[in-house]
C-alpha cells in the first residue's frame, strides 16, 4: 500500500502534504495538478505532514490535491544505451519528448527497454559474486559495458545459471544467483541506484598516481589534473570558465565523459549538442557524442531538479567507473546547485548561513567531491571518476562560501582571473593564484618523471618561479619607470611573457592550438624554459622588448603551426637563429 | 477584467501588509490571479486555507471588507496578428483607451523550450556600430543586457540597435520608464515608420513599482507568439531589468524572506533567468533576442544585480564615457558577447576574428601607456605610437555614434595598424597580414 497524502500548503515549489502513512526523508513522490503528475521528493516532515519540493512549477496546483509517495528515493537507471543520451536532471530522456516546449510533468524513459544487445557471459555458473561483480558484457558504442551483480545487493551469492552468447532485451534475465540460504534472484542487464549515495563496490580507493591529459597547456604543463582526481574553476562571468569545460570535454584522456549543465544557459548544451555528434576524438577515432552524456538542467528549467542532476551525473560516472572504465564528471555551475539549496532553505525558513547559504553546504560540497575517485575494484581492475567543477563566485569574489567550500574539498584550483580576461589572455588560468596539489604526490611526480621526462614537476617549478619574478619586476618596472630599473629587470619581466603568451596562453578557437598533446607540449614548454635559462645582450629595455616580442610572435606562428609540419621547422629555425644571434657573448 | 457568474465573492480580509493581503478561502489554484477591492492581484502563498495575495498596485487604503473575486485562472495575454503597433500596460489592457484585442488567451510565463529542439544561434544581427559588431557581434536568439551608469544613453543606443536590426517585430518591455523615455521611444518608432512592427508593455514611473514584475512575461509571452507560431524573428527590449529586480525586492522582503545578498531576494538568479532564457533560436526559423539594460550605480558590476545577470546572460555591452574624445563607447574590455564565435570570421571576413583581438590588445598597451604617463614616467616611442592608436581607435570604430558594414570596421583597423605599428608588433597570423595588410 503506498501511502497518500493531501497538499495542504503551497509555498512556490514547496507543497506541504498531509499524509496518512509513513513517508521517509527523501523520498519520491506525485503530485497531482488535474491530469498532470509531478515528482517531488520529501525534504522535511512534521507530524503528519510532510515537506516536498516540486520538480516543476506549481501554477495551478490546489489545496486537497492528491500526493502519492512511491516508497524509494530518487534512482537513477543503470543499463546499457546511456551513452549519447541527452538527459534532463531527473533522467528524462530530452530526445523522446514531444513538442517543442517541456510541458509539466514530462517523463520519458531514460533508456530504450525494447532495444537488444549482443550479450557476451563473463561469469560461469558456480562462481562466487558480490556487488558489482562482472557477469557479462555487451558492447556499448566502443565501450565495453559490464552487466554487474546489482549494487544494491548486499553479501554473498553463488552464480546459479547464466545465458549463453546471444542478442537480448536489457530487461531479460541474464543470470540467475543464489545467496547462502539458496534464495535465487533474477538479474537483467538494468538496475536503479538511488543517486544521493555514493556506489561502493570497491576494495580500496589508492591515492591518484595518473595524469588525465586535457590539451590545455594551462593545465597539463603547470598544474596537472590527476585520473581520479578533483579541480574546480572559479571565475567571474566572462572569464571563460565554459570555454575551457568544453575545450576540456572534448579533448580529455577520458573513455566516458559526463556533461552536468546545471542551472547554465541553455544555448551552451545547444552548442555540445551541434558539436560533439560531429567532432571525432583525437584519440580514437570516434563521434565525441559516442562517448558523451548529457545531463542538462539550465538556468530555466525546475530549480529543485538542478540538485537532483549533480547527483545524477555522479552516480552514472560511478556505474560506469565500476566497469574499470576512466570516466571524466564535468558540472557547470556548482553555484547554481547551492544557490538551488539555499532557495529550498530559505523557503523552509532554516536560519541561514553565510551569504543566507545553508548552513551545511561545506558538508554536502565536500561530500559530493569526494565520491570522485580512482578506485580498485573487487576483480582487481581499476576505474576512475575524475571530477571537475566549475564555481561562479558572486561578484567574481573567491572569499565567497560556495568558492571557500570547495577548496577544501577540490585538489586542483584553476583560478579564472578577471584581469587576465580582460586582456584577452586565454584560457584566463591565473599562473600564480592557481595550484595542482598532485604535483606535490610522489606518485604523480615518477609517473610525469616516466611519461613526460625525469624531473619534469621542478622543471614545471622552474616555471612558476620565472612567472613569480617576471610579475615581481613588472612591478618595479611600474613603480620606478622604464629608464629606473636595469635592463635585467625586463629581461626578466619579457620571460615572464613569453612563458605566458607561448605556454600558459592557447587560442581556443583555432583547430590546432585548441588541442596540445603532452609531446608538443614537452616541445615548446622546454623551448621556452631554454630561453629563460640564458642570458641575452640587449642595449636597453627597448631592445629587450623588440627582441622578445618578435620571439613571441615567431613561437605564436609554432602553436599555429602542424605539429612537426615545414611551417613548425622554420618557425622553431627562426626562433633559433634570433636567440643565437642575441646571445650574451 | 472581466467576471464570471457564480463566482465567490470574499469579504473578509485577515492581514494587510504594504503589498500582500491575506484571507481564508478555499477552491484556490497557485499563481492564480484575483481582484482585490478593485485591484489586481496574484496568489503566491496558500497554506491550509489561508490564501496569500500579491497585490501589484499596492494596498494603499485596502480595507479588511474589500471584495475578494479569484478568476480561476493565472495571469493571461489575448495574443493575435492585432497586438502589432499597440501599447499596452503591465496586464496587457490597451494604454490610452484603445479597444481590447481579440485573441487566443495564453498564459504568461509559460513552459521552457525543450533544449534539445533549440538550434545553435547562427545569425549576424547587424547594427552598425563597431563597439558591437566588430568586437562584440550579436547573434538572433541571444540574450544580452547593456550595462549602463544611468546618465548615459542607453535608452537611445537601445532604440537604434532595434530600428537597424531588421527583425520582423520589436516587443519593447518597459519597467519603471520615465514618461519621456517612453514618448521617445515611440516617437522613434513612429519617425522610423516602423511603429507596425512594434508591440509595447510599459510600466513608467507613475505605476506602482510592483507592476512591473508581469511586464517581461507580457513581452515574453507576445515575443513568443510571434516567433513560435508565425515563425518571426523577434527582438524584445527590456529596460530597466534592475528596476525590476528592485520590485522583486520590494515582494520578497514583504513575505519576510530571508534577502541574500545586497537585499536582493535568494532566488534573483533563477528569476532573472527564466526570463532571459526564452531568448530562443527556434528549428521553424523564428527567433526571440532579448536586449536588455540594467543599470549600475557607480559602475559596479559585483553588485547582486549585474552580477546574476552576467552569469545569465550571454555577454553584456559596457558603456562609458571615453576621456579622451569624449564620446561614449563600448567599452572593448569589459564587454562580451559570448556568441560571436559562432559568426565571426565564419559569417564575416574570415580576418574578423585576429583583427578584434590585435585591436584589443593594443587598445590595452596603450592603457598601460597611460597608467605610466598618468605616474610621471616617459614614455617609450611604442607608448605613444599606441596613445595615437587608441584615440584614433576609440574614434572611428568604439563610438556608439559609428554607423558602418562590418567589411568597413575591418578595412579601417587594417589601416590603423599600418598607420601606427610595424607588422610584428600587431602579431597577426602570416596569411592574413599578408592579404590584408595596408601598405
Amino acid at each position: 500500500m503506498k501511502t497518500l497524502g493531501r497538499v495542504n500548503g503551497i509555498i512556490s515549489n514547496i507543497v506541504i502534504a498531509k499524509v496518512d502513512g509513513a513517508v521517509a526523508q527523501n523520498e519520491i513522490c506525485y503530485v497531482y495538478c488535474g491530469e498532470t503528475r509531478m515528482m517531488a521528493e520529501v525534504i522535511k516532515v512534521m507530524g503528519d505532514e510532510a515537506y516536498v519540493q516540486v520538480y516543476d512549477s506549481t501554477r495551478g496546483l490546489k489545496i486537497g490535491d492528491k500526493v502519492e509517495f512511491e516508497g524509494h528515493m530518487l534512482e537513477a537507471t543503470l543499463a546499457p544505451g546511456l551513452l549519447s543520451r541527452n538527459y534532463d536532471g531527473l533522467q528524462n530522456d530530452l530526445e523522446k519528448m514531444d513538442g517543442l516546449f517541456i510541458n509539466r510533468g514530462s517523463i520519458t524513459d531514460p533508456i530504450d527497454f525494447d532495444a537488444t544487445w549482443e550479450f557476451k557471459p563473463l561469469a560461469q555458473v558456480g562462481d562466487k559474486v558480490s556487488a558489482g561483480a562482472w557477469l557479462g558484457e555487451v558492447k556499448e558504442q566502443w565501450v565495453m559495458h559490464k552487466i554487474m551483480v546489482p549494487f544494491i545487493m548486499q553479501g554473498n551469492y553463488t552464480v546459479k545459471s547464466i545465458v549463453a552468447a546471444g542478442t537480448y532485451k536489457v530487461t531479460d534475465t541474464i543470470a540467475v544467483v543464489t545467496d547462502s540460504d539458496n534464495n535465487e534472484y533474477n538479474i537483467t542487464m538494468v538496475q536503479k541506484w538511488p543517486v544521493k549515495q555514493a556506489i561502493r563496490c570497491y576494495t580500496e580507493k589508492p591515492r591518484p598516481s595518473r595524469v588525465m591529459e586535457t590539451g590545455v597547456r594551462a593545465i597539463d604543463t603547470f598544474n596537472p589534473l590527476a585520473e581520479g582526481g578533483t579541480g574546480f574553476i572559479p571565475g567571474p562571468f566572462g572569464a571563460g570558465k565554459t570555454v575551457l569545460q568544453h575545450a576540456i570535454s572534448k579533448q580529455a584522456d577520458a573513455d566516458v565523459i559526463i556533461i552536468v549543465a546545471c542551472g547554465e544557459r541553455a544555448n551552451e548544451v545547444v552548442e555540445i549538442f551541434a558539436e560533439f555528434p560531429e567532432l571525432v576524438d583525437p584519440r580514437t577515432g570516434h563521434k565525441l557524442m559516442e562517448r558523451t552524456i548529457i545531463i542538462c538542467n539550465t538556468s530555466n528549467m525546475p530549480v529543485a531538479a538542478r540538485e537532483a542532476s549533480v547527483y545524477t551525473g555522479m552516480t552514472i560516472g560511478e556505474y560506469y567507473r565500476s566497469m574499470g572504465l576512466k570516466v571524466l564528471v564535468m558540472a557547470d555551475s556548482t553555484s547554481r546547485w547551492a544557490q538551488a539549496l539555499r532557495e529550498m532553505s530559505n523557503r523552509l525558513e532554516e536560519l541561514p548561513g553565510q551569504d543566507a547559504f545553508p548552513m551545511d553546504l561545506s558538508a554536502i560540497i565536500s561530500n559530493f567531491y569526494s565520491r570522485a575517485g580512482l578506485v580498485k575494484l573487487n576483480n582487481g581492475e581499476t576505474g576512475s571518476v575524475t571530477f571537475l567543477g566549475t564555481v561562479s563566485p558572486a561578484g567574481g569574489n573567491l572569499k565567497e562560501p560556495v568558492t571557500e567550500s570547495t577548496k577544501k574539498a577540490a585538489r586542483c584550483f584553476y583560478a579564472l582571473s578577471q584581469g587576465r580576461a580582460d586582456s584577452k589572455r586565454y584560457p584566463a588560468i591565473d599562473p600564480l593564484d592557481s595550484y595542482s596539489k598532485y604535483l606535490e604526490y610522489p606518485e604523480i611526480r615518477e609517473y610525469l618523471d616516466e611519461h613526460i621526462e625525469k624531473n619534469w614537476v621542478d622543471a614545471v617549478y622552474e616555471g612558476k618561479t620565472i612567472v613569480q619574478r617576471g610579475k615581481e619586476a613588472n612591478d618595479q618596472i611600474n613603480i620606478l619607470g622604464d629608464d629606473g630599473v636595469p635592463v635585467e629587470y625586463h629581461e626578466r619581466f619579457w620571460k615572464s611573457e613569453l612563458l605566458d603568451s607561448v605556454i600558459l596562453q592557447q587560442d581556443a578557437f583555432d583547430d590546432i592550438d585548441a588541442n596540445c598533446p603532452i609531446e608538443r607540449q614537452q616541445l615548446m614548454y622546454n623551448m621556452v624554459l631554454d630561453i629563460c635559462r640564458k642570458s641575452f645582450d640587449l642595449v636597453d629595455f627597448e631592445e629587450c622588448a623588440r627582441f622578445f616580442k618578435e620571439l613571441i610572435y615567431l613561437f605564436r606562428q609554432m602553436n599555429y603551426s602542424e605539429w612537426k609540419s615545414e611551417r613548425f621547422e622554420e618557425f622553431r629555425t627562426k626562433i633559433e637563429a634570433l636567440v643565437n644571434d642575441k646571445l650574451a657573448k | 477584467m472581466t467576471t464570471r457568474a457564480f463566482q465567490k465573492v470574499y469579504t473578509k480580509i485577515d492581514n494587510i501588509t504594504k503589498a500582500t493581503i491575506t484571507l481564508r478561502a478555499t477552491g484556490v489554484g497557485n499563481d492564480e490571479l484575483a481582484t482585490v477591492g478593485g485591484r489586481l492581484a496574484q496568489v503566491v502563498k496558500i497554506m491550509g486555507d489561508k490564501v496569500t495575495l500579491q497585490v501589484f498596485a499596492g494596498t494603499e487604503g485596502l480595507a479588511t471588507d474589500s471584495e475578494v473575486v479569484f478568476h480561476g485562472e493565472p495571469p493571461v495575454l489575448r495574443v493575435s496578428d492585432a497586438l502589432a503597433g499597440r501599447f499596452f500596460n503591465a496586464y496587457g489592457e490597451p494604454l490610452e483607451g484603445g479597444e481590447q484585442i481579440e485573441g487566443e488567451p495564453r498564459q504568461i510565463g509559460g513552459p521552457t523550450v525543450n533544449p534539445f529542439r533549440r538550434l545553435q544561434p547562427s545569425e549576424l544581427i547587424a547594427t552598425g556600430i563597431a563597439g558591437i559588431d566588430l568586437n562584440n557581434t550579436i547573434v538572433s536568439g541571444q540574450k544580452i543586457p547593456f550595462f549602463a551608469d544611468p546618465d548615459q544613453p542607453y535608452n537611445v543606443v537601445m532604440a537604434d540597435v532595434a530600428l537597424r536590426a531588421k527583425a520582423d517585430k520589436i516587443i519593447l518591455g518597459g519597467m519603471g520608464l520615465t514618461n519621456d523615455d517612453f514618448l521617445y521611444f515611440k516617437q522613434t518608432f513612429e519617425n522610423a515608420g516602423a511603429l507596425d512592427r512594434i508591440v509595447s508593455f510599459v510600466n513608467t514611473t507613475d505605476n506602482p513599482p510592483v507592476e512591473r514584475l508581469l511586464v517581461p512575461d507580457m513581452a515574453l509571452t507576445a515575443a513568443e507568439y510571434f516567433a513560435v507560431d508565425k515563425g518571426e524573428k523577434v527582438l524584445v527590449l527590456l529596460t530597466d531589468m534592475t528596476l525590476y529586480a528592485d520590485a522583486l525586492a520590494i515582494v520578497s522582503n514583504r513575505m519576510d524572506q530571508i534577502p541574500s545578498k545586497d537585499s536582493m531576494p535568494g532566488s534573483l538568479y533563477s528569476d532573472l533567468a527564466k526570463i532571459y532564457e526564452k531568448a530562443v533560436q527556434l528549428p521553424n526559423g523564428g527567433s526571440i533576442t532579448i536586449i536588455a539594460v540594467t543599470t549600475l550605480s557607480g559602475g559596479d558590476i559585483t553588485h547582486a544585480i549585474p552580477d546574476n545577470t552576467g552569469y545569465i546572460t550571454e555577454g553584456q555591452l559596457f558603456l562609458r564615457n571615453d576621456t579622451d574624445t569624449s564620446k561614449v563607447i563600448v567599452d572593448p574590455f569589459r564587454s562580451l558577447s559570448r556568441l560571436k564565435q559562432l559568426v565571426i570570421g565564419k559569417k564575416t571576413r574570415e580576418d574578423h576574428p585576429q583583427v578584434m583581438n590585435a585591436c584589443v590588445r593594443l587598445y590595452a598597451d596603450a592603457a598601460n601607456a597611460k597608467t605610466k604617463l598618468e605616474n610621471g614616467f616617459d614614455l617609450s616611442d611604442y607608448d605613444k605610437r599606441a596613445l595615437d592608436f587608441a584615440r584614433d581607435y576609440s574614434e572611428k570604430l568604439l563610438s556608439i555614434d559609428v554607423n558602418i558594414e562590418i567589411e568597413q570596421m575591418l578595412d579601417t583597423a587594417w589601416s590603423l595598424f599600418a598607420k601606427y605599428f610595424e607588422r610584428g608588433e600587431v602579431s597577426i597570423k602570416q596569411e592574413l597580414a599578408e592579404k590584408y595588410w595596408k601598405a
